[in-house]
């Protein structure tokens, strides 16, 4: 053990290279009769045992409570934040499907619509043409009838004319011959044309 | 201390009684009251720095959960799941001797890291520490240690010496390393530190000349601050190996 300062001494005394001794009486740590250097040891321990045992029972545990409360902070920070992304998630998910069924009942809605105003305009167009049929077939039927009541007067017309014709270029008529002439003519002409 | 041409460099390892006749009694000296103010600054950075409680910590606060961090991740990897209980204890001794080491070198100060008797002391406490545990652990299988396995019987009469002697000499070396280490420095600084005051005596090519020293202590004072970590940090991790030992089966 003398070996290590007196190497430290030997080894720092030509780095001086001054006159005067480096070492007086060797180290002062190993005069260990000092009691001082002796009341070291006994102090060093009750110091140190104190010291121990402040660490282990108080200041240790604090920091370890501290870190440990740091960790289940953050531990349950993130559960809450998983939880939250998953009914983040869930609420996206349901959001899509109500907006996936609402595209679907709006597309309903509107064949819907669509089919009924079909419907509505077939069933318009059926009233129509029904109403337009029986407007003509009431015209057609107004026509014959003042066709045939035309037709009616014909005779008539020409029996007078035949008359008028006959007074005219003879004098006198028969009403009654020039009737039944003009109905005779008017079957046989009725017989050309059909 | 360097009076004349006489350098004192190990005048400042010497111990003086403190508070009057009370210390002279009970044989107090500086070196207690560094142990003391050392104790003291680490319970303070732990007390103050841990105050806030914060979920988000401030500057003290991390640096005090950083340093708690550090020894436990070290004592826990290198011992094993048994790290835990000798954590305070890794804490204890680490910061014991950081701080001891760091207050050493401010001026006026002492370190008491630089008295074999300290080192010593703690170095026989881990020691014991290790042998008790080993004793409860493995039995009277600790001594099966001291034979290495699947060496020749016949070697055993050398072997066994030599591996007692190797497990006897770690507190020594223990010690040794960080007291060998402190002295060393604070023997240089205080020898620069005369060769200033020597040199500015010898009028004014040695005021110009009495800068280097200076300097040369400047840097000193850096290598000193590593050489305090790294000798704490040593004294930490090689306690933590031999614990490892203790508790393996």
């Amino acid at each position: 053990m003398r070996l290590t300062p007196r190497f430290l001494l030997s080894a720092a005394a030509p780095l001086a290279a001054l006159p005067g001794r480096a070492v007086a009486e060797g180290m002062p740590q190993l005069h260990f009769n000092d009691p001082y250097v002796q009341g070291q040891v006994v102090w060093g321990a009750i110091i140190f045992f104190i010291f121990y045992l402040l660490l282990s029972r108080s200041a240790l545990p604090r920091v370890a409570n501290v870190l440990k409360a740091r960790d289940q902070r953050i531990k349950s920070d993130l559960d809450l934040a998983r939880r939250a992304k998953q009914n983040a998630d869930q609420a996206q998910h349901e959001l899509c499907e109500a907006r996936d069924k609402a595209f679907d009942d709006a597309h309903a809605i509107i064949q819907e619509i669509r089919d009924s105003a079909k419907k509505n305009i077939q069933q318009q167009v059926h009233e129509t043409m029904a109403r337009l049929n029986a407007e003509i077939q009431n015209a057609e039927s107004r026509i014959a009838l003042s066709r045939s009541k035309a037709l009616s007067h014909v005779n008539e017309i020409a029996t007078s004319t035949a008359t008028a014709l006959v007074e005219h270029l003879v004098g006198k008529a028969d009403h009654q011959t020039i009737a039944s002439a003009v109905e005779r003519a008017h079957v046989t002409g009725d017989d050309h044309v059909a | 201390m360097a009076s004349g041409s006489k350098i004192d460099a190990l005048g400042q390892f010497e111990l003086h009684p403190i508070l009057g006749s009370f210390g002279e009694t009970l044989k107090l000296s500086q070196s207690p009251l560094f142990m003391v103010i050392s104790a003291a600054v680490v319970l303070a950075f732990l007390y103050i720095g841990m105050k806030p409680k914060a979920v988000v910590p401030g500057r003290l606060q991390a640096a005090a959960e950083v340093s708690y961090d550090f020894i436990h991740g070290l004592a826990v990897d290198t011992i094993g799941e048994a790290g835990t209980s000798f954590f305070p204890f890794v804490f204890a001794l680490f910061f014991f001797i950081l701080a001891g080491n760091y207050i050493g070198l401010l001026p006026f100060s002492f370190t008491f890291t630089s008295h074999i008797v300290v080192t010593l002391a703690m170095a026989m406490a881990v020691f014991i520490l290790c042998i008790v545990t080993s004793l409860r652990v493995q039995g009277l299988d600790f001594f099966k240690h001291f034979m290495p396995e699947g060496a020749p019987m016949a070697l055993s009469p050398l072997l066994v010496p030599i591996e007692i002697l190797s497990y006897i000499s770690r507190p020594i070396s223990l010690s040794i390393r960080l007291f060998a280490n402190m002295v060393a420095g604070h023997v240089l600084l205080e020898v620069f530190a005369s060769f200033t005051i020597m040199l500015a005596g010898l009028g004014v090519v040695g005021d110009v000349l009495a800068i280097t020293p200076v300097v040369l202590n400047i840097a000193l004072t850096a290598l000193e601050l590593l050489v305090g970590l790294l000798q704490a940090y040593v004294f930490a991790i090689l306690t933590c190996i031999y614990l490892r030992e203790a508790v393996a089966h």
